[in-house]
């Protein structure tokens, strides 16, 4: 395959989710979700805090890496509140015109990115995580900018038909340099 | 590290609401796990009215940075720096990874982490805000040999926490945020004992430092009028003062309680027997002289209101080593008052004009900043003036 590095066609910079970046269709829904902070109320998760009915799906911890040009990712927690596994197919942003679901496959120091056949799957009453070296949202090419700080929209789009917004932080962040292979996994 | 049994008792009391309304949270929707324990107490609430860091009670290490800001950082950009600074101290204070944390192993531990943030002149400046700026000017003083390289600054970030690894992840992810908005200008670290809250600390002198604080934060402290943005925040003063401990050493006991007003082991006034005790400050000794003298630095240093106090947090600072042997000590003067002219301002005019320990001490850099008030979990520190 054409693997290619990914400083090429550089992967600038973090996305961050805005503090309360995450998306939370549930009144509590940042106080569990937060992977590293079981125990933290839920305000400081960045989850906001609704009356709305329950959602299946929450977005917490989103970031996105900062870039000037050509791609980036962006990466946060998928958290499922229901019985039953919910699929992602596609995400979209008003940031790139083109966005695919990606992983990170490999191991040692060759490790290459690829969309993720069939989207991403979060388990039953469980999580999926986006992160640097992982699963991620790749923005294929970037409208315009996006400086660190930026909130930046996303919507997710699910299987059943249903979708999730959340916004993202743009961060700095020097990680998140894989290949990528555009061909593999297809 | 806080003893103190009400401010401890009121700590605790923050902490353990939040557990219980985020387990109550959890209840709801995940009766199938078992409940996280409970977090110890050593989270000091990001969220409030105020800015935490400043009636915190003193953690043992803290660091200082002032940035300026980069051409371009305008008042946009200094909103999407500060919501990302906010991000960054609302999840490390609360012992949770920052985003985009490449050392997120270290954040578990928040250690009473404190991290409180100040704007200075050239921000208002730069923002093109400066009708909102209140005052922030210094009169130059005489006893000062202030230097550019601890002096200044357009932005503060004020970090505290209990341990030094805590306080050096969070430093670092701080400033990997500021330092495509800010270039840093100067960085100073300084040091308190570890002991109970509401015991008196000692400088590097051996003073007992900062005995008497105000009673009534409200009044004295946070700003209740002038400029709207800043209600609830504060102004901070940072003056980094060198000792000339060499000097000091070769002061016997007497003339060190001299120059003070106090005996140095008790820190009772020359007046009194403990540390406590009301200075008499009219009482004469024996020859007809005043037993505080005139130009002891208990008495320079009185407010003559108690409401006009300032609210004193320092730090001590201890540098590198000269080759001969001599030390880089001082201490990290820190104070937060609601009028900086009023309460700061005639107190530091006193003590320069006749202070018997200007004969040791020397003030080498200076900065003020405008602290805003506090935020809550939707918001950002800041928002109140730059939003």
């Amino acid at each position: 395959m054409h693997g290619f590095r990914m400083h090429d066609f550089r992967l600038p910079s973090t996305v961050a989710s805005l503090t309360a970046a995450c998306l939370a269709l549930t009144g509590c829904g940042g106080a569990e979700s937060a992977p590293d902070a079981p125990t933290s109320p839920a305000a400081s998760s960045g989850a906001a805090a609704s009356s709305a009915p329950a959602a299946a799906l929450t977005v917490h911890d989103a970031w996105v890496k900062a870039a000037d040009e050509g791609m980036t990712a962006a990466f946060g927690t998928l958290v499922n509140h229901t019985g039953a596994a919910v699929t992602i197919t596609s995400a979209s942003t008003p940031a790139s015109p083109k966005v695919e679901l990606h992983e990170v496959a490999g191991s040692g120091g060759e490790m290459t990115m690829r969309p993720v056949e069939g989207g991403f799957t979060v388990p039953a009453k469980g999580r999926l995580e986006l992160r640097p070296g992982g699963f991620h949202i790749m923005l294929m090419d970037l409208a315009e900018p996006i400086r660190p700080g930026d909130q930046v929209a996303f919507t997710l789009r699910l299987a059943g038909g249903g979708t999730v917004e959340f916004t993202a932080l743009g961060k700095s962040f020097q990680g998140a340099n894989e290949n990528y292979e555009p061909g593999a996994g297809r | 590290m806080d003893r103190n049994p009400t401010r401890r008792a009121l700590f605790v009391g923050g902490a353990a609401a939040a557990v219980a309304a985020a387990a109550a949270c959890r209840a709801d929707r995940r009766a199938d796990r078992p409940a996280a324990p409970a977090r110890t107490p050593d989270v000091v609430p990001f969220h409030g009215a105020h800015q935490a860091g400043i009636a915190t009670p003193p953690q043992v290490h803290a660091v200082f940075v002032a940035f300026d800001l980069r051409p371009g950082t305008d008042r946009a950009a200094l909103g999407r720096l500060m919501r990302l600074l906010t991000d960054d101290a609302r999840r490390l204070t609360a012992g949770r990874q920052g985003l985009a944390d490449a050392q997120p192993e270290l954040a578990d531990r928040p250690a009473r982490l404190t991290v409180t943030f100040g704007f200075g002149p050239g921000l208002f400046a730069k923002a093109k805000l400066r009708d909102r700026q209140p005052r922030l000017d210094l009169p130059r003083f005489s006893i000062d040999r202030l230097e550019d390289r601890w002096s200044g600054g357009d932005l503060l970030v004020q970090l505290c926490a209990d341990d030094a690894v805590t306080l050096a992840h969070a430093l670092r992810l701080i400033v990997k945020d500021a330092r495509d908005f800010a270039a840093v200008r100067w960085t100073q670290r300084g040091f308190r004992r570890n002991q109970p809250a509401g015991q008196t600390q000692r400088n590097l002198m051996g003073q007992l430092d900062g005995t008497v604080q105000p009673a009534d934060l409200d009044k004295a402290v946070w700003i209740s009028d002038g400029p709207e943005w800043l209600r609830g925040g504060t102004v901070m003063v940072l003056r980094r003062i060198s000792m000339d401990l060499e000097k000091w050493d070769e002061a016997d006991e007497g003339a060190k309680a001299f120059a003070v007003g106090r005996d140095l082991r008790t820190g009772a006034p020359l007046t009194g027997k403990a540390e406590h005790d009301e200075p008499d400050f009219t009482a004469k000794d024996e020859l007809g002289f005043p037993v505080i003298s005139d130009n002891a630095h208990i008495r320079l240093a009185r407010a003559a209101d108690p409401a006009l106090r300032m609210l004193r947090r320092g730090y001590n600072y201890d540098e590198s080593i000269s080759r001969d042997g001599v030390a880089d000590s001082g201490l990290l003067f820190v104070s937060y008052q609601a009028d900086l002219h009023r309460q700061f301002v005639p107190v530091q005019r006193r003590l320069a004009a006749s202070d018997l320990l200007n004969l040791w001490t020397t003030p080498v850099g200076s900065a003020v900043f405008a602290l805003p008030p506090g935020c809550g979990p939707g918001g950002w520190i800041g928002e109140t003036l730059l939003a």
